[in-house]
């Protein structure tokens, strides 16, 4: 049963060869036995599907998975405008509109957690942006290219690492009795508690997700550079550019369009930085500059049980986020035609 | 993005760009280097050379001082070599039972997970590949969505826990099982990396669609198969948040969330003979389940990491 199931329609059979050659349509047949008003009739559509229903077969695993954990819960958002507690059923809950908007707007907190948000993203854009171009600029510019590739492999090692694993080095490295405060005494200073100071949560934060990942984001601005036509740099040198031109006016205007995706992408995420990171690193010490949106989400929700608060608060995140990342996409579409969508 | 040098480097094998540069070499050399350039290239040298310690040290370190005795490390006498090579640290991981059944969790939770996702992504991007498949325009937007939105943590929770997955393994391994991000690389592969005439061929054989896709599109899909599951396996290895979300059950703990606790333990500054020998021995540990942790990931990292950086590159064109 199984195989016929997956046997294309009767159309197929009666298919005439030369109908796959157009590689555009390549499966639409045209059955010369119906006649020809029925032909006419039949659209191209419904041919079409006749045919090749039998894909949709293999989206179905998929779409299950993507309906229950992607898009119920964003069903599940509805519970934003209610009063809703754990254990509630959320076809009978209680509307109260924006109330719960209202009130995280009203939190004497609400400015000071998306102030928190905005500077740990805004911080990390602006040396994690730039660095993997730099980076990959540099690997793709030395001479020796198995260096290059033996350098890509050291520095794409960190982002294999978990965060776990990551932030228990951090705590290593850092913790009273590291590595870091160990130097520190030896050279006259006192120890430090880093973990419990709020200055140094954001610099510790930034740095230690730019020293994973900057190798791992360098990768696709190398392809780009590797894309460059030779040509255009023999021309340039036999004009006199130097190598430092030849990067300003060769390289970089090759892998612009790339630069300018990965940047919609990184406006995009401005708003929305994890919390699975930052909940590692957060202690009572540093609450007061690592207790962003996303955190406060997870706090209100899981922890207070505030399901209906927490939602509102996560929603509002988003809509920010995805309008944000419209924003840089119109303008990166208004101004170099390169864009996302 | 729709650069096609871009796309024909990502469909190359390694070495064609390495043929390309020794055909270059020899004509770069005619230019004389200016002393602007020496420059350059002594900063970037420089620079690298910088960058490669600060990535490489502390990977060291950690290597070094699980191999040291706790008393150097806490004194401050570890910096490049092991001191007083002590193995307490492991012998102390391989007496806590919670990091083995933690490991032995995470390998079936990753070895699952990688499976059903791998099954999953790879049958739907076929499907999603092929211009003629029904609805395809709106299937493309259902992913796509996915990628920019979603219903975040709390509706989330309440799916899983209305499912009833709280407190069972199933919460761990099936929600994220499909991501649009490898779908679409996936689909992009199938696109760029089979010809038609393969297809066409097997149809005309009478092949069905399973058949065809089981026997003809699998096989040379290799190298797809490959990235998607190093993807997948390193993401489940690695995560944390969900099973802490979801999990309760002590015995269900996956590694990472057994090393939550050892590793952002609180530092004690108690005082006492027996507690600072603890202390010691607990600073130790955490060295030693870093290592543990994150071997096998790292012994197949430089086979695989060929693997991944195409991953990137097959990604990152558009259709």
């Amino acid at each position: 049963m199984e195989a016929d199931f997956f046997k294309d329609g009767p159309s197929a059979e009666a298919a005439p060869i030369p109908a796959e050659a157009d590689p555009a349509k390549p499966d639409v047949a045209t059955d010369e036995k119906t006649p020809l008003g029925k032909r006419i009739r039949d659209s191209f559509f419904a041919r079409n599907f006749r045919k090749n229903w039998t894909y949709l077969l293999f989206l179905i695993p998929a779409v299950v998975v993507t309906i229950i954990f992607a898009y119920v819960p964003m069903y599940g958002l509805l519970i934003a405008f209610q009063d809703f507690m754990p254990g509630d059923n959320i076809w009978d809950g209680r509307w109260i509109g924006f109330e719960n908007f209202t009130k995280f707007f009203s939190d004497p907190m609400f400015w000071p957690y998306m102030g928190n948000t905005f500077l740990l993203c805004i911080l990390g854009f602006i040396i994690g942006f730039p660095l993997p171009i730099l980076v990959a600029v540099m690997l793709h510019t030395t001479k020796n290219k198995k260096l290059s590739k033996i350098l890509q492999t050291i520095f794409n090692g960190p982002h294999f690492i978990s965060l776990v694993v990551l932030v228990g080095m951090l705590y290593l490295f850092f913790g009273r009795y590291g590595l870091v405060n160990n130097i520190i005494e030896s050279m006259g200073g006192e120890r430090f508690s880093f973990f419990l100071s709020e200055g140094v949560f954001r610099p510790m934060y930034i740095l230690s997700s730019n020293w994973q990942d900057f190798g791992w984001s360098s990768i696709i601005y190398l392809a780009a550079l590797s894309g460059v036509e030779q040509a255009q740099h023999e021309a340039a040198t036999i004009d006199g550019a130097s190598r430092v031109q030849r990067i300003l006016h060769v390289d970089l205007p090759a892998i612009m369009p790339i630069i300018s995706v990965m940047l919609i992408m990184s406006i995009g995420g401005l708003m929305g930085v994890g919390y699975e990171k930052v909940l590692l690193m957060q202690t009572e010490g540093n609450i007061s500059t690592s207790e962003i949106i996303a955190t406060y989400v997870y706090k209100q929700g899981i922890l207070k049980a505030k399901a209906g608060y927490a939602t509102a608060i996560g929603l509002f995140n988003s809509v920010i986020n995805l309008v944000l990342l419209i924003i840089a996409n119109t303008a990166s579409k208004r101004f170099s035609e390169n864009s996302l969508f | 993005m729709e650069n096609p040098a871009l796309e024909n480097e990502v469909m190359q094998t390694p070495p064609a760009p390495a043929a390309d540069m020794r055909q270059n070499k020899p004509r770069r050399r005619r230019v004389r280097e200016t002393p602007g350039d020496r420059a350059y290239y002594i900063i970037t040298y420089i620079l690298l050379g910088l960058l490669t310690l600060i990535v490489l040290y502390p990977l060291w370190f950690v290597v070094v001082a699980s191999f040291s005795s706790a008393e150097a490390v806490f004194a401050g006498k570890v910096f490049l070599w092991p001191v007083d090579i002590d193995f307490s640290g492991y012998a102390k991981c391989f007496e806590r039972s919670d990091i083995w059944i933690g490991y032995a969790n995470t390998v079936w939770y990753t070895a699952s997970y990688t499976l059903l996702s791998v099954v999953f992504t790879l049958s739907a991007a076929w499907a999603l590949s092929r211009k003629s498949l029904p609805f395809r325009k709106f299937f493309m937007i259902f992913f796509t969505i996915t990628m920019f939105f979603g219903g975040g943590l709390i509706p989330f929770y309440n799916v899983v826990s209305d499912l009833g997955m709280l407190n069972t393994p199933f919460a761990v391994i099936l929600p994220g099982t499909v991501s649009a991000w490898n779908l679409f690389m996936a689909k992009t592969f199938f696109q760029t990396g089979v010809p038609d005439s393969i297809v066409e061929a097997a149809e005309l054989d009478g092949a069905n669609r399973l058949r065809l896709f089981v026997s003809v599109i699998v096989p040379i899909s290799a190298p797809i198969i490959a990235v998607l599951t190093l993807y997948y396996a390193i993401g489940q290895w690695n995560s944390y948040f969900n099973a802490k979300l979801f999990l309760t059950n002590r015995n269900l703990y996956p590694l990472q969330v057994v090393l939550t606790d050892i590793l952002t333990a609180a530092e004690s500054s108690a005082g006492g003979d027996s507690m600072y020998e603890n202390m010691l021995l607990a600073n130790q540990l955490k060295y030693v389940t870093v290592i543990i942790s994150s071997l096998p990931v790292f012994c197949l990292y430089p086979f695989v990491q060929k693997y991944f950086a195409q991953g990137v590159l097959v990604g990152s064109l558009k259709d």
